[in-house]
C-alpha cells in the first residue's frame, strides 16, 4: 500500500495515471448516463466538440507549457485538419466507405496534413522567439482562414475539382461542392462519435506524456528553461522545438477532423483568432504543462456557457465574469500554499508509514 | 488578506453558479421566454438566433417581434404558443447546442434559426428528427437544400419566410434594369468572405451579364477590413452612378461615410441586409438619405396590420422594427394559420404536427406584413413580391412601381 502511495507521488507516474483515470472515469460515467437516458440532448451534443477541443488544447499545452513557445495559431491547424477531413470524407463517401473507417482515415489525414503544415511553418517560425513567434503564428492562423474562406472544392464522378476566389468549378450532373468559399463545408456526412473522441483523447495524452518523459521531451524542456545552457550541452534547440510544434499541430489536425465530421456544416471563420485565444484560455486555466488540468478546464469552459442558457441574454456576460473569477481564484497564492501544505503532509504520512 | 477574502467570495459565487447551472441544465432544459398561462395547451415554439455578439441586432429583432406576435396570438381564439428563444451567436456549433436545448425543452414547431450559417448546421437535424421549422431570415439555399449547389435534396421540413440570397440578386438586377432613372453605370462592393453577400453577388453578376447591365466596377472586402477608401475610390473613378451594396448595414454605413468623405454621391442600392442602418448607433443617418433597398417590408406601409405591429414594437422597444422583426412576426402568424387550419393541438405527436404543417404550408396562401398572397413550394421556398423602399427624411418610404 505504502509503496503504491510512494509510486503515486512519483510525479511522472502520478500525473500520467491521474490524467488517464480522469478521462476513463468521465467516459464510463457519461456512457452509463447516456445509456440509461439520464443525459439531456444538449449535453449529449456537447460530448464530441468537448473531446475535440480537449485534444487541440492538449497539443497547445505541449507547445505553450512544455516547449514554452506562445502559439496563437492553434485554431488554424484545427481548421487545416477539419477541411482536409471534409475533402477526404467526400472522396471516401463517394467510394462507399463505412462510417467508422471513414472517420479513422479522415482523422489520420487531418493529423498528417496539419503536421506537414506545422513542419513547413516551423522552419521559418522557430527561428523566432517569444513575442515574435506569437505574432507569426497569429498571422498564420489568419492566412489559413482567409485561404480556406476563398477555396472551392467540388467532387463528381471524374474526381476532385479545385477553384480559388471565384467558384469556377464546372461539374457533371450530380456533382457536389464539398467546400464552397465563405459558405464553408456543407453536406458533411456525420461520422464522429463520443467513443472516437474518447479514444483520440487517450491517444493524445499517451503521445504527449511519452514525449514529455522521453529524452526528446527533456531536451524540449531544457530548451525552454535556458536556451543557452541547453545548447552548451549539445541539445539542438530548434530541433527540439520543432518536434513539439509539429506534434501540437498534428494533434490539432486530428481534433479538427473529429470536429468537422460532427457537424454537417461549418465555416472557416469558426477557426478564427478568437478560437485560438479560447484554446489558450483552456490551457492557461488548466495550468501550463498540466495535462489533466487542461482536460478539466476545457470541459468546464466548453460546457459552462451552455449550462448558463437559463440566464438568457445575460449568459455571455456572466460567463465572462465567471472566467475572470476562476482565473483569480486559480492564481491565488493563499490557496496554492494551502494545497502545497496538504500535499507535503500527505507525503510525510506516506514516508512515516514506510519506515 | 483583503484579496483572499475577495477570492473566497468569488469561489462561493462560482460554486453557487455551478449548482444553479446543474440544477437547471440537468433536469428540465431551459426556461421559456414567455411562459404562457395554461402551458399544457400551448404549442411549444422555439428558435435560436444571435441574442448576444456581433449579429445580435437580428436575433433580438426576431425575438422581440416573435414575443409581440405570440402575445397577440395567445389573446385570440385558436392555438396558443409558448415561445423559447435560445442564443446561438450565429455560430453553427452553438446553434446545434441551442437546437438540442430546445428539443430537451420539448419543442414542437420551430422558427429554425435567424442566420444562414447556423441554419445550415441545424437543418439536417430538423429533417432527421422530423420537426417543422419556418425560418424568418436564414436566406441561404443551404438552409432548405442538402445539396445547395444543385438545388437538390430538399430537407422537406424546413421552410423560409424570407427570399433566398440568389433570389435577391435576381430581383436587384431586374429592378435596376427597369429603373434606369436611378443610374446606368453600376459599381458593386461586396464582402467576399460572407455567405449572404457572395450569394447575392454571384447571381447579381450573372443576371447583370444576361440582362446587359453596365457593371463598371466591382470590389470586395473581408470581415476584418475597417477601411473602405480603396473600394469607394475605385467605384468613383469608374464613374459609377449606382453603388450596389449587397452587404449588411454595419460595413455599408462605413462605406456611406467614406463616400461622403470623398465627395462621391452615387445612388446607393442595397438588399434586405441594409435594413437596420437607421437604428445604428453613432451613425449620421442623413448620409443614408436617398438610399434604395429591396426589402419585402417597409415600416411606413399604410395597412392596418403593419401599423399595429410598428406601433406596438415602438412602444415596447423604442425603435422602428426592421425586416427581420417583420419576418418573425409573419412567421408566428403563418404558423398559427397553419395550426388552426390543420387543427393542430399541443398533445399531438411531433410527427403528426410536422406532417400537418408541411401539408398546410405547401397548400395555403398567407397574407402578412412582408407580402400578400404568399405561397410556399414543396422545397420550402417562399414566393412573394419584393418591394423597393427609399430613405427620405430618416424614414423608409415605399417606392411606387
Amino acid at each position: 500500500m505504502n509503496k503504491v502511495i510512494n509510486t503515486l507521488f512519483n510525479p511522472k507516474v502520478r500525473s500520467r495515471t491521474i490524467s488517464f483515470l480522469v478521462v476513463i472515469a468521465a467516459y464510463v460515467i457519461l456512457t452509463l448516463l447516456s445509456a440509461t437516458g439520464h443525459l439531456s440532448r444538449l449535453f449529449t451534443s456537447l460530448l464530441v466538440p468537448v473531446t475535440a477541443y480537449i485534444v487541440a488544447a492538449i497539443g497547445l499545452n505541449l507547445n505553450v507549457g512544455i516547449s514554452g513557445e506562445l502559439n496563437l495559431g492553434q485554431a488554424g491547424f484545427m481548421s487545416i485538419g477539419a477541411f482536409s477531413a471534409v475533402v477526404v470524407s467526400g472522396v471516401l463517401q463517394a467510394a462507399g466507405v463505412g462510417d467508422i473507417l471513414r472517420l479513422i482515415i479522415c482523422m489520420a489525414a487531418g493529423a498528417l496534413i496539419a503536421a506537414l503544415m506545422g513542419w513547413l511553418i516551423s522552419i521559418p517560425v522557430l527561428k523566432l522567439q517569444g513575442d515574435y513567434l506569437a505574432i507569426v503564428t497569429l498571422a498564420f492562423g489568419q492566412i489559413i482562414m482567409s485561404l480556406l474562406n476563398n477555396s472551392y472544392v467540388g467532387i463528381d464522378s471524374k474526381g476532385l475539382h479545385f477553384a480559388f476566389v471565384n467558384n469556377t468549378i464546372q461539374m457533371e450532373q450530380g456533382g457536389r461542392l464539398l467546400i464552397s468559399g465563405p459558405m464553408g463545408a456543407t453536406g458533411v456526412g456525420i461520422a464522429s462519435t463520443f467513443t472516437a473522441g474518447f479514444v483520440l483523447v487517450l491517444i493524445a495524452l499517451a503521445v504527449v506524456y511519452n514525449l514529455m518523459y522521453s529524452r526528446s521531451g527533456r531536451a524540449i524542456m531544457a530548451s525552454r528553461d535556458n536556451r543557452i545552457a541547453a545548447e552548451s550541452v549539445g541539445i539542438k534547440v530548434s530541433q527540439a522545438k520543432t518536434l513539439a510544434f509539429v506534434t501540437a499541430s498534428c494533434l490539432a489536425g486530428a481534433a479538427g477532423a473529429l470536429y468537422a465530421l460532427n457537424y454537417s456544416s461549418f465555416a472557416a471563420t469558426k477557426f478564427d483568432f478568437n478560437n485560438s485565444i479560447l484554446l489558450l484560455v483552456y490551457v492557461v486555466l488548466g495550468g501550463l504543462g498540466n495535462m489533466t488540468g487542461t482536460v478539466i478546464a476545457t470541459t468546464l469552459l466548453v460546457v459552462l456557457p451552455e449550462m448558463l442558457r437559463f440566464l438568457q441574454n445575460y449568459r455571455m456576460l456572466i460567463y465572462a465574469i465567471v472566467l475572470i473569477v476562476i482565473m483569480l481564484v486559480s492564481n491565488n497564492e493563499f490557496l496554492r500554499l494551502r494545497m502545497q501544505m496538504l500535499r507535503t503532509r500527505l507525503k510525510k504520512k506516506g514516508a512515516e508509514a514506510d519506515e | 488578506m483583503k484579496f483572499s477574502k475577495f477570492a473566497k467570495g468569488g469561489l462561493a459565487a462560482v460554486m453557487a453558479m455551478g449548482m444553479m447551472a446543474c440544477s437547471n441544465g440537468g433536469a428540465s432544459g431551459t426556461a421559456s421566454t414567455t411562459p404562457a398561462e395554461g402551458d399544457a395547451a400551448a404549442i411549444k415554439l422555439g428558435f435560436s438566433g444571435p441574442l448576444t455578439g456581433d449579429a445580435s441586432v437580428y436575433g433580438l429583432a426576431v425575438q422581440h417581434a416573435a414575443e409581440i406576435a405570440v402575445e397577440e396570438v395567445n389573446a385570440m381564439d385558436g392555438v396558443k404558443f409558448s415561445l423559447n428563444a435560445q442564443d446561438d451567436q450565429a455560430d453553427p456549433e452553438k446553434a446545434v447546442s441551442a437546437y438540442n436545448a430546445l428539443m430537451d425543452w420539448g419543442m414542437q414547431v420551430a422558427m429554425l434559426t435567424v442566420t444562414s450559417g447556423a441554419g445550415q448546421a441545424v437543418a439536417p437535424y430538423y429533417q432527421k428528427d422530423n420537426v417543422f421549422g419556418l425560418t424568418p431570415s436564414a436566406s441561404s439555399t443551404g438552409v432548405i437544400y442538402a445539396d445547395a449547389e444543385n438545388n437538390a435534396n430538399p430537407f422537406g421540413t424546413v421552410f423560409q419566410m424570407c427570399f433566398t440570397d440568389p433570389n435577391q440578386g435576381t430581383a436587384s438586377a431586374d429592378y435596376l434594369k427597369e429603373h434606369t432613372e436611378l443610374g446606368t453605370k453600376i459599381a458593386v462592393i461586396y464582402r467576399s468572405d460572407d455567405n449572404y453577400s457572395t450569394g447575392i453577388y454571384n447571381t447579381f453578376m450573372a443576371e447583370a451579364k444576361a440582362k446587359g447591365l453596365d457593371v463598371v466596377s466591382d470590389a470586395a472586402f473581408v470581415n476584418s477590413d475597417t477601411d473602405y477608401s480603396v473600394q469607394v475610390k475605385q467605384a468613383a473613378d469608374a464613374g459609377a452612378d449606382i453603388l450596389f451594396l449587397p452587404i449588411y448595414y454595419q460595413p455599408a454605413s462605413q462605406i456611406l461615410v467614406e463616400a461622403n468623405k470623398q465627395g462621391y454621391k452615387p445612388t446607393f442600392f442595397g438588399c434586405d441586409g441594409m435594413d437596420g442602418i437607421l437604428s445604428l448607433e453613432n451613425f449620421d443617418t442623413s448620409l443614408a438619405e436617398g438610399l434604395y433597398m429591396l426589402t419585402p417590408f417597409s415600416a411606413d406601409a399604410a395597412d392596418e396590420k403593419t401599423k399595429n405591429f410598428v406601433a406596438k414594437y415602438q412602444e415596447k422597444y423604442g425603435e422602428v422594427p426592421n425586416q427581420f422583426a417583420a419576418d418573425a412576426y409573419d412567421c408566428v402568424y403563418a404558423l398559427k394559420q397553419a395550426c388552426d387550419a390543420a387543427g393542430v393541438t399541443a398533445d399531438m405527436s411531433a410527427a403528426d404536427i410536422t406532417s400537418a404543417m408541411v401539408s398546410q404550408f405547401t397548400s395555403m396562401t398567407f397574407d402578412g406584413i412582408t407580402g400578400t398572397s404568399m405561397t410556399w413550394s414543396k422545397t420550402g421556398e417562399v414566393s412573394k413580391d419584393p418591394k423597393a423602399v427609399v430613405i427620405q427624411n430618416g424614414v423608409y418610404v415605399s417606392v411606387a412601381d
